[in-house]
């Protein structure tokens, strides 16, 4: 038995049967990423030393109650005190956080065990993991291919077994689409469902953590244990907190699914196309009703998106200028080249290219032209959104218009990259929720998600709906190749 | 053109540190002082991942200020980034409001020589301040301190409507006073809590175009605003009749020099890029939560002043002058309550403690005794067992020790003599030593009389009650 290849909730049975201990699971963990991370590439930071030291202090007390023993992986743009948060940039190269995320205390209280943090594009801004400062992450179906992103040593990292399941940010798709392009499941709450504080921020209003697992069951375990209010980010919503896992009922009877046509127009890839359409049928054979229609504001969504969540950035990243901590130039003589050589040689091209975009579209004169018209345009999308769902449970989507693509092939074309957001871009600029579940794989054996989207707050009924999908198809039972 | 002919027109910007307890975004300690960044936290020094919570108490003191400067406050309302690059700003974008400040459309009344005069206020808003650079003594660079960074301020603004340097300062007064009176701000402007920023332009008299401004910075007295504001008139008087024309720019006033210098070029236009700080909620006020803020408002200058005058009898000039600042009023109410003499309590605070405060260049709230101490010094004048010029004694000792007047005349053997015996013993004595005085007094010079009381004062040290001197030395003279 190859624990690498469990569940959480399977590795979390084993472990109250006392059929294994917790420094079995993390001992597979540390081993799997020795043999894996050469071509994997997915850590920034490992942690095995401290991993195993806690889990042997876990095992003496013997204690397995809430999660205590369970391994996980974090995306390095959630802070964890005195554990580097670099953002996978250089000017954070060094930079040790003094203090826990609130996502990380809730994890910490739960006794989880923090494997180390993953890859990511700088500062979270890519779909390819690509634009790291540090390594590329592959894919581990196919080692030439990206594994996604930003959160894609996340995915990457789970995909391969070498986490049980991880933490990822998801502002335009960083969670869902590499969790697509990776072969597992991968949520973005709705805005506000859990805490932003303590991580890093790249677009405040869009932000939001959620969890990467293997399945389904995995990441209502995960949701429930990092949502919930929280003073320290108002914008956190305080609702009543619910149990995610009560919510997975294997059952979609009279379930109302919107297909709204947009998404699966131009860009879209035929194969991911054929593989929406043969799990819609397998929606209707399981009872569901489904209809068609049209959502034409969803078109505007992504320049509206690359105008807020660059204004956002622009301003969000103004901290990193080189006074207090964070790369400093060696290259000054006045206070100006300190912020212009450090920010110069600190940040990556993508990154520089979203605040020069950002400080653009907020400048006199520009203002009106970009910023308010977006925000403008958000308020249509919302409402087309909120309109929809009073006559859907959910809307199903493609996750991504394609399967991963190669490394190298898009990385210089800004552009065809902002395009691979296009089916989740709207989502976050909605607010509301949206999982990505593995659909089925295309003619080379990569890996096809489906993204169930559902009204604000309305998880439990995403959960279901991916929940039932999954039960009722064997695509869970795919595992990647590592091929070279 | 002669100076006459010009108008002066001003406008001021004041920053005030409002008193919370806590900083507007953060729970660190908003205490002045302390070692250099050890009021500081994550959220205060812009750690990456960090979010600010809005302090609700800063919203509270800021909508406090707005009623009692007659100000509309707004129901819907939220904050802005303003973003710029500066070592003590950690953020690089302060937290402000932009078009949505807490309170607008106010006005502040102050007095001038014709009469009241109405200072109208564009806004008041709420922001964070930043920290401060300290400058390395030995010019190895500059270090920042972040001990300031978040603490809470208002920024008041005001409509271009003082017409003179004079005018300026009796609406700083003004201001600092009412913000005293509902203690939301302490006010110090030598600790830098309360700063102003002043507007100044002139122009032909009659005209009704405003002339280009300059904006002077770094004024931290009255005094200084004063001077400041006297040397740009001026100048901006000259540039003009010399056929040159002013520049819109940001200047510093040095103190020492008495000058104002250029801050910034004009190619460095900041351009601030304000947006709404999407960290934020939008801040909504109810009415009931209004309602209840104008409720609580404690009593104001203005109102207090017309009380004095009803209920105390004072003149307008000294009810004006004890409410000029709240802790002089707080003083003379709190020792009229006792000693029931507002006449006498009024007086001693305008005259003589006014005079000691003056000499030692104090602020009302630096009074060292409380209401009960000047309360007792009144009634031991009235009940005669001091003379008034031992209460001027005993008032510099009250500035220097906070002992009670009994306990300190009591220490220093400063009890009036009013035995008659003890005075006629002492009458007597003088009498026979200065034949010379009472054969002037007993050939019709009064004035010798006066010699006499004095040479019997000097015989007591300034103990004997003077009016029982007075009369005992004319019963036996003339006998």
């Amino acid at each position: 038995m190859n624990l690498t290849e469990l569940t959480v909730h399977e590795l979390k049975e084993k472990l109250n049967n006392k059929e294994i201990t917790s420094q079995d699971i993390v001992k597979a963990y540390v081993d799997r990423i020795n043999e894996k991370e050469p071509e994997v590439k997915a850590f920034i930071t490992t942690l095995c030393d401290e991993a195993l030291e806690q889990a042997k202090k876990i095992d003496e007390e013997g204690d397995y109650s809430s999660f205590k023993g369970i391994p996980i992986g974090i995306k390095d743009n959630i802070n964890i005190t005195g554990v580097k948060t670099t953002c996978a940039s250089r000017m954070l190269e060094n930079f040790v956080s003094p203090y826990d995320a609130t996502v990380i205390e809730k994890l910490k209280d739960e006794g989880i065990i923090n494997l180390g943090k993953l890859n990511m594009d700088e500062f979270a801004m890519g779909g390819s993991t690509e634009y790291s400062y540090f390594k590329k992450t592959s894919n581990p179906w196919d080692l030439n291919r990206v594994p996604g992103g930003s959160s894609g040593g996340s995915a990457a990292a789970v995909a391969a077994g070498m986490a049980p399941w991880a933490l990822g940010s998801d502002t335009g798709g960083s969670i869902r689409q590499p969790s697509s392009f990776c072969g597992v499941v991968g949520m973005k709450p709705t805005y506000g469902l859990v805490s932003r504080y303590g991580l890093v921020a790249f677009a405040s209003s869009l932000d939001q953590i959620g969890p990467i697992t293997k399945d389904v069951r995995d990441n209502a375990m995960l949701l429930n244990i990092i949502a919930g209010h929280d003073e320290k980010d108002t914008t956190s919503e305080n609702i009543e907190k619910k149990d995610y896992v009560k919510a997975l009922k294997n059952d979609v009877k009279g379930l109302k699914i919107g297909v709204p046509k947009e998404f699966y127009g131009e860009g879209i890839n035929p194969e991911v196309k054929k593989a929406l359409e043969t799990a819609i049928a397998k929606y209707k054979e399981l009872g569901a009703e489904v209809e068609e229609f049209s959502m034409d504001v969803a078109k505007y969504a992504l320049a509206t998106y690359y105008i807020i969540a660059c204004a956002e950035a622009s301003s969000n990243l103004g901290r990193f200028d080189g006074i207090r901590y964070g790369y400093r130039t060696k290259e000054f003589s006045n206070l100006k080249d300190i912020y212009k050589n450090s920010r110069s040689e600190g940040f990556g091209a993508e990154v520089k290219r979203r605040i020069i975009l950002g400080t653009y579209v907020l400048s006199s004169g520009y203002y009106d032209a970009y910023y308010k018209k977006a925000q403008q345009v958000r308020t249509l999308v919302k409402n087309e959104f909120s309109k929809a769902f009073e006559k859907y449970d959910v809307l199903v989507t493609p996750t991504a218009p394609t399967v991963a693509f190669n490394i190298g092939e898009k990385s210089n074309n800004p552009l065809e990259m902002y395009l691979a957001d296009i089916c989740t871009v709207p989502i976050n600029i909605a607010g509301v929720p949206a999982i990505s579940v593995p659909c089925g794989v295309d003619s080379n054996g990569m890996p096809i998600g489906m993204q169930i989207i559902g009204k604000h707050f309305a998880e439990e009924t995403i959960l279901n709906a991916a929940y039932t999908y999954e039960q009722n198809t064997n695509f869970k039972e795919n595992k990647p190749t590592f091929k070279k | 053109m002669s100076r006459s002919d010009y108008e002066v027109v001003i406008g001021l910007e004041v920053h005030a540190e409002l008193s919370t307890k806590t900083k507007i975004f953060c729970s660190c300690p908003t205490e002045f002082g302390g070692e250099p960044n050890t009021h500081c936290c994550p959220i205060c020094m812009a750690m990456p991942g960090t979010l600010p919570v809005l302090n609700e108490k800063v919203v509270e003191y800021a909508v406090k200020a707005g009623l009692a400067t007659n100000c509309e406050i707004s129901r819907d309302s939220k904050n802005d980034r303003k973003n710029y690059f500066y070592p003590d700003l950690p953020k690089a974008y302060q937290i402000s409001q932009f078009d949505k400040p807490l309170c607008e459309r106010g006005y502040v009344e102050i007095e001038n020589e014709d009469g009241k005069k109405k200072i109208r206020l564009t806004r008041i808003h709420i922001e964070e301040d930043a920290g401060k650079l300290n400058h390395d003594e030995y010019g190895r660079g500059s270090l920042v301190d972040l001990n300031r960074a978040g603490v809470p301020l208002i920024e008041i603004v005001s409509e271009p409507d003082i017409r003179s340097a004079k005018e300026a300062e009796s609406y700083l007064r003004k201001l600092k006073s009412i913000l005293e009176y509902i203690e939301v701000s302490d006010c110090k402007m030598q600790e830098g809590s309360l700063r102003a920023d002043v507007n100044v332009s002139i122009r032909k008299k009659g005209a009704t175009e405003y002339g280009t401004r300059t904006e002077m910075k770094n004024m931290n007295s009255f005094r200084s605003i004063v001077r400041a504001i006297e040397y740009e008139v001026e100048r901006q008087i000259d540039v003009v009749e010399n056929g040159g024309k002013i520049d819109q720019e940001t200047l510093r006033w040095d103190d020492v020099s008495g000058k104002t210098f250029s801050m910034r070029d004009k190619e460095d236009a900041q351009d601030y890029r304000y947006f709404p700080d999407p960290d934020l909620v939008a801040i909504r006020l109810s009415e009931d939560y209004i309602e209840n803020i104008k409720k609580n408002l404690p009593e104001l200058p203005e109102s207090r002043k017309i009380r004095y005058v009803e209920e105390y009898k004072l003149t307008e000039k000294e009810a004006n002058a004890l409410t000029a600042s709240k802790y002089l009023s707080n003083l003379f109410e709190g020792a009229t309550k006792i000693c029931n003499n507002p006449k006498a309590v009024s007086n001693w605070l305008m005259s003589d403690v006014a005079k000691i405060l003056n000499g030692k260049e104090l602020e009302p709230e630096e009074i060292p005794f409380g209401a009960e101490n000047l309360a007792e010094l009144i009634t031991l004048i009235e009940k005669g067992t001091i003379s008034t010029k031992i209460a001027k004694d005993v008032l510099d000792e009250m500035f220097e020790s906070a002992k009670m007047p009994s306990e300190i005349i009591k220490e220093k053997g400063w009890v009036q003599i009013s035995d008659e015996g003890a005075i006629k013993e002492v009458v007597l004595k003088v009498i026979s030593a200065n034949a010379q005085s009472v054969a002037d007094y007993k050939s019709g010079k009064e004035k010798a009389l006066g010699f006499l009381v004095g040479q019997a004062m000097k015989e007591t040290r300034g103990k004997a009650n003077p009016q029982m001197l007075n009369e005992m030395f004319k019963e036996e003279l003339n006998k």
